[in-house]
């Protein structure tokens, strides 16, 4: 499967020879776990495996509190309460689920950032990239129609606005929010079809996930230096890779671990802290919260689709050039799903010919920019629609397509990227090797084993 | 109606310039009260749950309805931890429920909830402590709630006590002036004067202190598994922190060959 060259399963036993030729499982057991890793992965390589664990979190947390909820407009509100008082174990549970979402989004932004510094998204990586990206769309999508499901005034009121950006769509915009609300506004309809929907994306989740190893699995990881893997034998790629297990196994869960002191910390001291007190209110369709702001992981992408009012020149003109079709609203619509949109065609619009940002010099300052112009959009997003917050979302929002579609293609060609080191086996030895590990880890204090 | 109301929120939300974020936000004022049951240990105060379910009873629940909280959670450890005959007494004594079955009204018994009470309109507070957020920012960073907590039950200690005294009539509805509230008027009566409530406990009954005291009983209802819950958060991180201990070493150990080639 993988190319790069490594020992492959064969069944030694009667048995296990009698079930491999029939189903060999456990040889794909083997390759998977024994996959050669380049050996000098960083701790940004860890994201992966917290969010797995984030999605079998969530889907077993969930499975459970479908068990009590009840998907109507009625009892929706109360069935929560009734898991939060009367299920032995139910307040813990929905905590759990609450902010495992949220755990779910930190940690995708971080691996997601991670494949952008370090080139990830490059050839040959391009389909895992994408997969991720449609991953990262249906887990927006599960965790918006989830956030409906308490039937709080923020699930319903978040329902209405969401729903209500198809309606900014010119022509068909109408029909199609009538076809996703199930009728004319957010109702029973809505709430049964969210949360049908909200119980199946998980599982195409996995779905893609399976499909997002594979595709790594067939390239081979990428890593702190961007250089490739030695293919030409086996002897040589050994020397750039250690397997998967138990070196690399035991290093995520050491870090899982840590992550999740923070995550049980959160849900046992603080679980109402990333959420909006508003949804302990039931929904109300005759009563307009005062502030209707999405959960923290869509707000970047919100202040992206606030940025653009009627009163900015790049609106009026494709309103203008469009005979109006294109209106602020669904400029505003097209840029949010056009900021993801450029994200995902980073592959095609990125040109270095160097992979990780670590050996571009100019690639990195604007890398780093671009993480600050991530926070302050997320900032943004949760300030009112008023000067000086509109000037600078405007800003921000205009910096996040620059990077994608401006910043990314120039800098391949103006900038002169440093040398990668030639091997992996090299980066490796420089940090780790033993002529140098004194020099180099100095204060961390290497533990010669005995 | 609804289409209304939800076009309306649509371009209020997505792309015009609203005010209503600034709407009362900057007049408010919301004391930090001391709770017994802030940070990560702190617990409920079973004495002053048992005070502040008085005033509830006393005062509040005459407009106001704790729908889903169930009357037997009184006896629960980690809440007012009332006996259950005590439990079986309050709730016979002072509400009557309508029973689908009889077709008639009965006296509450411990498996009801309190009773639903809308008569005046006004809002259920089973979740109230939860539903209002008392301390926000600075500049939309959050910091103050991490610090400070998200400040539910200071906001409604804040409002019982923030009565200015001034009044004013508008539309036919007496509005009353209120330093916590937003946007400064209140339909809402002052409800508590001091000593309106006297204490089985000789407790000191002022303004502050049944204020205070009915804040942290309804700190219980919205959130009656608090202390069990953070007893678990606890545990976990307790167990979780052992694990990595031991993860850390097991990797450290794992890699040690392959890091420094040679001294193994």
């Amino acid at each position: 499967m993988s190319g790069i060259p490594h020992d492959h399963y064969e069944p030694t036993t009667s048995g296990e020879k009698w079930l491999h030729s029939r189903l060999p499982i456990i040889g794909l057991l083997y390759d998977t776990l024994m996959l050669p890793t380049p050996k000098n992965l960083n701790w940004m390589w860890i994201w992966g495996i917290v969010l797995t664990f984030c999605l079998v979190l969530q889907i077993i947390t969930g499975i459970i509190l479908v068990m009590h909820y009840t998907p109507h407009v009625d009892i929706a509100f109360a069935s929560i309460e009734h898991i939060m008082r009367n299920v032995n174990g139910g307040h813990f549970i929905r905590y759990l689920h609450m902010n495992g979402a949220s755990l779910f989004f930190v940690a995708v932004y971080a691996h997601i950032f991670r494949g952008l510094y370090y080139g990830s998204y490059k050839a040959p990586r391009e389909v895992t990239w994408i997969i991720g990206m449609l991953i990262y769309l249906l887990m927006m999508g599960t965790a918006f129609m989830g956030y409906v499901l308490p039937w709080g005034q923020m699930s319903f009121w978040g329902a209405t606005v969401i729903t209500g950006l198809f309606g900014a769509i010119p022509f068909i915009g109408e029909p199609i929010q009538t076809w996703l609300l199930g009728g004319p506004a957010v109702d029973n309809a809505t709430l049964n079809r969210f949360f049908s929907l909200h119980y199946l994306m998980p599982f195409l989740i996995a779905g893609l996930v399976i499909v997002h190893i594979w595709a790594f699995h067939t390239t081979g990881n990428n890593n702190p230096t961007g250089v490739e893997v030695r293919r030409t034998s086996k002897a040589e790629a050994e020397k750039d890779t250690l397997p998967f297990w138990p070196y690399f196994v035991m290093k995520d869960l050491f870090a899982l671990a840590v992550i999740f002191c923070v995550f049980f910390a959160i849900v046992g001291f603080m679980p109402n802290y990333l959420g909006h007190p508003d949804n302990y209110i039931e929904a109300n369709a005759l009563a307009t919260p005062a502030h209707i702001v999405p959960e923290w992981y869509f707000l970047p992408f919100y202040a992206i689709l606030r940025a653009f009012t009627a009163e900015v020149w790049v609106v009026q003109l494709a309103s203008f050039v469009t005979g109006g079709i294109i209106d602020a609203k669904f400029f505003g619509v097209l840029a949010m799903f056009g900021a993801i949109a450029v994200m995902a065609l980073a592959p095609w619009l990125d040109t270095s010919s160097v992979r990780s940002g670590r050996y571009r010099p100019m690639f990195k300052w604007y890398f780093l920019l671009l993480v600050i112009d991530f926070v302050a959009l997320t900032w943004l997003g949760a300030m009112p629609a008023e000067e000086p917050y509109a000037t600078f979302s405007l800003i921000a929002s205009a910096y996040w397509f620059a990077y994608f579609l401006v910043i990314l293609p120039l800098l391949g060609i103006i900038e002169k990227p440093n040398t990668p080191p030639s091997t992996i086996e090299e980066d490796f030895e420089a940090h780790y090797g033993k002529s140098k590990s004194t020099e180099v880890l100095g204060n961390i204090a290497p533990t010669p084993a005995e | 109606m609804i289409r209304q109301v939800t076009f309306a929120a649509i371009s209020t939300l997505s792309l015009t310039a609203t005010a209503a974020f600034s709407a009362g936000d900057g007049k408010q004022y919301i004391e930090d009260f001391a709770f017994s049951f802030e940070g990560p240990f702190g617990t409920f105060d079973q004495a002053q749950l048992q005070r502040g379910l008085k005033v509830y009873t006393e005062v509040c629940s005459a407009c106001h309805g704790l729908r889903y909280v169930p009357l037997r959670t009184l006896s629960d450890e980690g809440g007012p931890h009332f006996t259950e005959a005590q439990v079986r007494v309050y709730s016979s004594d002072n509400f009557e429920i309508f029973d689908a079955e009889l077709d008639d009204y009965r006296e509450a018994t411990p498996t009801d909830n309190f009773p639903v009470n809308n008569s005046v309109g006004a809002p259920d507070l089973s979740l109230m402590a939860k539903a209002r957020a008392g301390f926000h920012g600075p500049y939309g960073t959050g910091i103050s709630q991490l610090v400070n907590g998200m400040g539910g039950p200071e906001y409604i200690a804040s409002l019982l006590t923030g009565y200015t005294g001034e009044e004013k009539e508008e539309a036919g509805v007496t509005l009353y002036e209120n330093t916590a509230f937003p946007g400064g008027w209140i339909s809402m009566a002052p409800p508590l004067y001091g000593e309106d409530v006297d204490y089985d406990d000789g407790h000191s009954n002022d303004l502050h202190d049944e204020a205070v005291d009915v804040s942290a009983f309804l700190m219980w209802t919205a959130e009656p598994k608090m202390m069990d819950r953070q007893y678990t958060g606890f545990v976990g991180v307790l167990i979780l922190a052992l694990l990595s201990v031991l993860l850390y070493f097991t990797n450290k150990r794992i890699w040690a060959p392959v890091k420094y080639k040679g001294s193994v």
